[in-house]
């Protein structure tokens, strides 16, 4: 099966280290916007996090989610360690499914990397319930749902640096 | 180790095992920091780095606003300053009755040998963010340590009062809002002076004044305001005002809910209250209590 993006399976470049540091620093900026409400707002660490664990497994791991869900917690007063583990098992699971997803499109991909953003949020709540607080809805998943549709989105403009120049030579042989 | 992979094929642990290790460290930190607070200088450590990112976030934001106020209108700014002006001069005849009222309050005071009432100090800040965490209800505000926020201290807003500063960071505080599961705040009825204390109720947006008797004399509309026993907070400011009164002969307490007047979902300037005086301790009862238990262990020890 071929993915909708880059159509006949193309060969990335190599991709740049200080690039996927700047989008995980990028989609920390927008997680730390001051938001009203944070139901229904993706968490775009999560996505970005699962997104290079997918595509680059070698390079991104639990180490660094766990670095990143630290972070998320210093800046948030949440329970520490909170956002910590819960991004560690989402580092896991897709690392350890990064061959599954990519032979799927992007959009079934979505579906999948919904999975594993609600098994993130779920591990969250579940501390969080362990540590004495009131569930607070329904709407506490809905961030997923918005993250999962993100997915695609994500996809064009992260590997946008990666692909090929336009000009298509036929005469190389790959 | 003759057979060794070459470093190619090197790969470091299995992510089983690095899941492991990272989860056991997680859970270990999430034990120190809900019940030993252990994990406070991490936090901060963590927060300071990443201020420079939340401001950078904030940049945008903080210029749009700038842009608008520089760009607001003559006119509008003429009608606001006529508004205040008039507002103002409301507000003139108890601000001058005020100055007189004070002294003669002191004298009262003195005259009764009661302690003089502090002036309080007050921090003015701006809430930057709302913690992303739909478990609680907290807001950031933009002053730490370093202009002389201490936990503890009571925020109110225009209205009344939104919460207490739970934690600080050098350049941030983190103020935990009257709306939140764990906030109880001692408040009593205007109206009658009926003391209670009110609980923020999880949902979010109101709170609930908790064990008042099915009979007690609460309605709604009653405002409630803060009855200053607990020495955190200042008395008299107001906090909530009550929706839905729910008697039940089948409880023993009613069921009263209170919408907070400060406006606990909006962004905007805010005021740390500085500690109030010490609260005066039970020196008498304490100090015969205590030696009262001393002198029981001696007599048990057999001395």
């Amino acid at each position: 099966m071929r993915t909708i993006e880059t159509g006949p399976e193309h060969i990335l470049l190599p991709v740049k280290v200080t690039f996927m540091a700047a989008s995980l620093l990028a989609a920390l900026a927008f997680n730390l916007l001051p938001w009203q409400d944070v139901r229904g707002v993706p968490d775009l660490v999560a996505l970005v996090l699962a997104f290079w664990c997918v595509h680059q497994p070698r390079k991104m791991g639990i180490g660094i989610a766990w670095v990143m869900g630290l972070v998320m917690d210093a800046a948030n007063g949440t329970l520490f360690g909170q956002y910590a583990l819960a991004y560690a098992a989402l580092a896991y699971a897709a690392q350890g499914l990064h061959r599954r997803i990519q032979r799927f499109t992007v959009w079934e991909q979505a579906v999948q990397v919904l999975v594993l953003l609600l098994g993130s949020q779920l591990i969250m709540l579940v501390v969080r319930l362990a540590a004495g607080g009131t569930f607070p809805g329904l709407g506490f998943f809905a961030g997923s749902l918005v993250g999962a549709v993100l997915w695609p989105l994500a996809s064009y403009l992260l590997l946008a640096p990666q692909r090929r120049p336009a000009v298509v030579d036929e005469t190389r042989p790959i | 180790m003759e057979h060794a992979p070459p470093q190619f094929f090197h790969r470091g642990p299995a992510p089983i095992a690095r899941l492991t290790f990272f989860a056991l460290l997680s859970i270990l930190l999430m034990v120190l920091d809900a019940r030993f607070r252990y994990a406070e200088p991490l936090r901060q450590f963590i927060a300071i780095a990443v201020y420079p990112i939340q401001q950078l976030a904030l940049a945008p934001f903080t210029m749009l606003s700038h842009t608008s106020e520089y760009l607001t209108s003559q006119a509008t700014l003429r009608r606001e300053n006529a508004e205040l002006r008039a507002r103002h001069l409301v507000d003139a005849q108890d601000l001058l009755t005020l100055e007189a009222q004070r002294a003669e309050n002191q004298q009262l005071r003195q005259l009764l040998a009661a302690r003089e009432k502090v002036a309080r100090e007050a921090i003015f800040a701006e809430i930057v963010y709302a913690a992303r965490d739909p478990f609680s209800r907290k807001v950031i505000v933009d002053k730490g340590t370093q202009q002389g926020v201490k936990p503890g201290q009571p925020v109110i807003d225009a209205d009344g009062v939104l919460g207490q500063v739970t934690r600080v960071q050098p350049l941030l505080a983190e103020v935990t809002l009257v709306t939140d599961k764990d906030h109880a705040i001692p408040v009593q009825v205007l109206r009658n002076g009926l003391r209670g204390v009110a609980y923020g109720s999880g949902d979010g947006t109101t709170m609930t004044l908790r064990h008042m008797a099915a009979n007690a004399e609460v309605e709604k509309g009653d405002v409630l305001v803060t009855s200053g026993i607990d020495g955190v907070y200042p008395s008299g400011l107001p906090v909530a005002r009550v929706e839905r009164v729910e008697r039940d002969a089948a409880y023993a307490f009613a069921k009263i809910t209170c919408q907070p007047i400060a406006g606990t979902d909006r962004h905007g300037q805010v005021l740390v209250l500085a500690k109030t005086e010490e609260t005066p301790v039970w020196v008498e009862e304490s100090g015969r209590a205590g030696k009262k238990a001393a002198k029981a262990k001696r007599s048990r020890r057999g001395e």
